[in-house]
């Protein structure tokens, strides 16, 4: 078992426009990169949990050329808008760190 | 055809600095073309509205000066997109201005392109009624009440204008709203490499040195081939590696391998990413697929309102552990005082932030049960009426948070630490975002008008 934080090379989020967010995680090789994509925990379930949002809200895409996974779902306020925490989406990859894979 | 194109991008966004022997190194690599990024959508709503950059003009003009300085002496063109932040008339014009002032001081000439981005009503409702307009994510079809109540929409450009800019014979091309990486793909397609490749360095140079390590606001170099690209900074102190490159190719984008873009798609699918040295690397295998039809984005902001704020924080507690029943007798005070004075409950939003608890992630937050020592809050009224309106229900809930009671409560003075005098901070008009759709072009460079003038 590992915790995404101690494995990842890297684990951010970003706005993908003023009413997306999108969540980055690195690995820093292909064979991490292809364990944790063998265990599947990294899906679009898990960011639909994470971040309360519709399963089919999510677009989750692994990208094996950067050993990369990245998902994309609605900011829960736009950006900017009257009650949004976060105006560039950059501090909420924090619930992944500690995302706990079988590895 | 050439046989590779070398460009310079200076940093991040114009404004964000760059070490001065970090440009220098870049020249001396003689590049084709320097140019960076003036702007982004990022940092939300305010700049668009508002005119305004969100770079200290102070720091848009030492960048400028110096990228002027060096285009004009080495004889190559200087590209910035999106100037001024939002890349709307005013912000063109503040950047266009600068540029002046600086060839003034400094003894430089130069012919300058000024593209605009911002589009006139009129002619947008004539593209939504011809059906050309299309919502993103998830919004609304755009329609002529909100085209009316915007108060400023921009139109993403892709690289046509500034290649016609650069044909035109200019050498200093500033521009409005642009995609990111447009300014540098006209560079590199106008020389005869292929979009794909051009695409995929724009995405790299858009940003500076981001993608390299330690990431920092610095200059990036990359040379653009047939087939691949070469992306290295050229301060020493930092190195492009296979990771931060990867790392940059998920930026800011929905998806990671298909980056929709004026008049197609950059596939990334199959990259591959090789170190060429321990300070760059080459990335190869994109692919650029053509759209049917060719959309540029648009993004508008409208008024929603005014904003004053408040900081402050409490070490007490007793207050902490009674925080919700505390905050919601706040809310009745301010409610009922904020009435009898003329603010209508419908006329105003007052938010109450609390950092130490869920300040960053909101709904989100998943520790629900942490408790803290001390908690930070921002008090906020967004009111629709006026400034002054906002201010006065802000400095209701101020005095209510010093002093409403709350059982148990021990410090029988004001109950409230706060860090300044004055208090409370007027913030100026809020805007929204109320635009964010693509519109469908016959000519790209026909929503973008190219003024000319010697310099």
């Amino acid at each position: 078992m590992a915790l995404i934080k101690d494995v990842a090379k890297v684990c951010k989020s970003k706005n993908a426009g003023p009413f997306e967010l999108t969540v980055d995680v690195v690995f820093g090789d292909a064979e991490t990169f292809e364990r944790v994509k063998a265990t599947g925990v990294l899906c679009a379930a898990l960011f639909a949990r994470l971040y309360q949002v519709r399963e089919q809200d999510v677009l989750f895409t692994p990208y094996d050329a950067a050993f990369a996974f990245k998902a994309t779902f609605p900011r829960l306020v736009p950006a900017g808008d009257f009650g949004d925490t976060d105006v560039y989406g950059c501090q909420q990859h924090a619930p992944l760190l500690d995302v706990d894979l079988p590895i | 055809m050439a046989q590779e194109i070398r460009l310079l991008s200076t940093s991040a966004i114009l404004g964000y600095g760059f070490p001065e022997a970090s440009l220098k190194a870049g020249l001396d690599r003689q590049p084709h073309v320097i140019g960076v990024d003036g702007g982004s959508v990022d940092p939300g709503p305010h700049y668009l509205g508002s005119g305004k950059p969100f770079c200290s003009a102070i720091a848009i003009r030492r960048d400028l000066r110096l990228m002027l300085n060096a285009a004009v002496r080495a004889g190559i063109p200087v590209v910035i997109g999106t100037c001024g932040g939002a890349g709307g008339a005013p912000h063109l014009a503040l950047v266009a201005t600068m540029a002046r002032e600086i060839a003034r001081e400094d003894g430089l000439h130069f012919k300058m392109a000024l593209i605009e981005a911002e589009q006139d009503k009129a002619s947008l409702k004539r593209r939504v009624a011809a059906g050309r307009v299309k919502p993103l994510a998830r919004q609304p079809a755009l329609i002529g009440e909100t085209i009316d109540r915007a108060t400023r929409i921009v139109a993403m450009m892709g690289p046509e204008p500034f290649t016609r800019a650069l044909d035109d014979g200019a050498q200093v091309v500033l521009a409005g709203r642009a995609s990111d990486p447009a300014s540098w793909v006209a560079a590199a397609t106008r020389a005869g490499l292929p979009p794909a490749p051009a695409w995929y360095a724009g995405k790299m140079l858009e940003c500076g040195a981001t993608p390299s390590i330690p990431k920092g606001h610095d200059c990036l170099f990359v040379t653009v081939r047939d087939d691949h690209v070469d992306c290295e900074p050229t301060n020493p102190a930092r190195r492009c590696t296979k990771l931060s490159i990867a790392n940059h190719s998920l930026h800011e984008n929905s998806s990671p391998i298909h980056h929709i873009e004026p008049g197609g798609m950059l596939d990334t699918s199959d990259c591959r990413f090789e170190a060429v040295s321990d300070r760059a690397v080459r990335i190869s295998g994109m692919r650029w697929n053509p759209a049917e039809r060719y959309t540029v984005k648009l993004e508008g902001v409208e008024l929603a309102g005014y904003r004053s704020v408040c900081l402050c924080g409490t070490r007490d507690p007793l207050l902490i552990e009674r925080l919700d029943d505390f905050v919601e007798s706040v809310r009745g005070e301010v409610a009922v005082k904020a009435a009898a004075f003329g603010a209508r409950p419908d006329s105003y939003q007052l938010g109450i932030r609390v950092y130490g608890r869920d300040g960053v992630m909101g709904a989100r937050e998943p520790l629900r049960g942490a408790v803290a020592h001390e908690l930070g809050f921002v008090l906020e009224v967004v009111s629709q009426q006026s400034q002054e309106m906002a201010s006065a229900v802000l400095g209701m809930a101020r005095t209510n948070m010093l002093h409403t009671d709350f059982p148990g409560r021990l410090c029988r003075e004001g109950n409230m630490a706060f860090p300044f005098s004055p208090s409370d901070i007027e913030v100026g008009a809020v805007y929204r975002f109320s635009v964010y759709h693509v519109a469908e072009l016959d000519d790209p460079v026909e929503p973008f008008g190219i003024q000319y003038e010697a310099v």
